[in-house]
């Protein structure tokens, strides 16, 4: 086994404000906001925090803003930027620090106000002479393509992809602070406007505001905090590509590789995990995740997910929160899926709470289906 | 400085277009490359630049939906030579365009004073 595995716990965990925000709030109200609920969730003060990372699309030197607006200098500070599942990495690169015996207390924090300020506002396109002639609408375009892919490959059908969004709106349904909670058929989801074949409006993540922040510590300070101790047990990072035209194969994503390297970390398997937290962007994205992480066959993700499966009251259960197709999709929504996950693991999850869970994972997406990052989080039984 | 680039790779792709010709790059080992780079992917060895001979096939695509404005296609096309570009397929309905359609590459000149750029248009077998 790995040194690192349990080398920390999440300890706080929290949301800021979400959906659409007061005006003229920044993505650093938000961060300082999810900071401070995340401190008072697990009982530290902001002067504990030695080690701050953060990012977000809305501003280049993040840590460095962050720092100034709490007034705090940490000894550590990371703002890796490889999109959504840039809190994951955090979490990765955070055990490899604590180890290392840098720091203790390690902030990491999220805000986007996307929906305030457009989405275009908050993340701005780089020039790419190879793909703007060609008018792609990202980043649903991207992940379209790969859908078209892996229908044509594979037989799967947009309405096999509808129902990842009816599970995520049925798990909504059970969650108070959801953004998109009335009745959702499949549809629904089939009829709605076409953004990007295959997908209309409703395979696509919500575009909201939003942020959190989660607090990490070594075992031995999480000990007597007000919250059960969460620890990551594997944790695996894989990038395979920047742009979707130089995706080398459009139906596996990189989870088939960071989701071995996490498990074996945490030495269990994909079927020991008791609810999973997958990065929904878009509705193939839970499919391809199932596939790549192991819970079906490549290829038999649309089979998999009929009947609803994932969704509650199913076998498996899959982004209890609502997902980025339901709760709350901020731009880079990883740090969320990091949250559900946490609070599944805690048991503070009120009517979505699922029975038993020892282990559960977050899975990280960023870009284009780009990087890739799968962390594995167990309570103290699992140490 | 002996090895100081004289011309970036996006302006040879770009002279090669105004020909009318398709460019792409390979490496020491003869494998394809795509995008156009100064040095090879993985080893990051010399490149050659070659010209496609335009024929390829689509391997994903999808039909975009403006809210002001007609659909239109994005694809990713399979060179026969064994590189991937995203291009639009022209000259067909875009909800027509289906996965593993042979395609050639034309040039088409860019919106305002963009540069010439290739599009593909169906082709028989």
């Amino acid at each position: 086994m790995s040194d690192l595995r349990g080398n920390i716990a999440i300890v706080g965990t929290a949301e800021s404000d979400l959906g659409v925000v007061a005006p003229e709030m920044t993505p650093f109200d938000l961060m300082a906001q999810a900071t401070m609920r995340a401190l008072d969730d697990c009982g530290l003060e902001l002067s504990d925090v030695d080690a701050l990372f953060a990012a977000t699309s809305q501003s280049r030197m993040v840590a460095m803003a962050m720092c100034e607006y709490l007034g705090v200098q940490p000894k550590y500070v990371d703002s890796t930027q490889i999109g959504g599942s840039s809190f994951m990495a955090h979490v990765a690169h955070a055990r490899a620090a604590v180890a290392a015996g840098l720091c203790e207390v390690v902030l990491v924090t999220y805000g986007s106000t996307q929906r305030s300020v457009s989405r275009a506002a908050a993340s701005q396109p780089e020039p790419n002479p190879y793909e703007d002639p060609y008018k792609p609408m990202m980043p649903p375009s991207a992940y379209a393509l790969a859908a078209s892919r892996h229908m044509h490959q594979y037989g799967t059908t947009r309405e096999q992809l509808a129902e990842i969004a009816v599970a995520a709106r049925n798990w909504a349904k059970t969650n108070p602070v959801a953004y998109r909670r009335e009745d959702l058929t499949v549809e629904d989801v089939l009829n709605a406007p076409m953004i990007s074949h295959p997908f209309t409006v409703r395979d696509c993540c919500l575009v909201t505001d939003g942020g959190g922040a989660i607090v990490i510590a070594t075992p031995e300070r999480a000990k007597d905090l007000k919250r059960k101790p969460v620890y990551v047990l594997g944790a695996g990072e894989y990038i395979s590509h920047n742009m979707i035209t130089c995706m080398p194969d459009l139906t596996v994503s990189g989870a088939a590789y960071s989701g071995p390297i996490a498990f074996e970390e945490a030495g269990v398997s994909a079927q020991d995990i008791d609810v999973l937290a997958l990065y929904d962007a878009f509705t193939i994205n839970t499919l391809l995740f199932l596939e790549d992480l192991g819970y079906c066959a490549k290829g038999e993700g649309g089979a998999f997910v009929e009947g609803g499966r994932i969704g509650p009251g199913g076998e498996l259960p899959v982004n209890t929160s609502g997902g980025g197709l339901s709760y709350c999709h901020p731009g880079m929504y990883g740090l969320l899926v990091l949250i559900e996950a946490a609070r599944q693991v805690q048991g503070v999850c009120g009517d979505r709470q699922i029975d038993g869970v020892n282990l559960a994972l977050a899975h990280g997406n960023g870009g284009v289906l780009s990087s890739q990052c799968t962390v594995i989080l167990g309570g103290e039984e699992t140490l | 400085m002996s090895d100081r680039a004289e011309k970036s790779p996006l302006a040879v792709f770009r002279e090669h277009c105004e020909k009318g010709e398709l460019a792409y790059q390979v490496t020491q080992s003869g494998e394809a490359v795509y995008y156009p780079r100064l040095v090879a992917p993985g080893d990051g060895g010399k490149l050659e630049w070659k010209v496609s001979g335009g024929l390829g096939t689509v391997y994903a695509t999808t039909t975009l939906h403006p809210r002001n404005g007609e659909p239109y296609d994005v694809s990713l096309i399979e060179l026969d030579e064994g590189f991937r570009m995203m291009s639009r397929v022209e000259n067909i309905d875009p909800s027509d365009v289906k996965i593993g359609m042979r395609v050639k590459a034309r040039m088409t000149p860019g919106a305002e004073d963009q540069p010439v750029y290739p599009v593909f248009d169906p082709v028989e077998g």
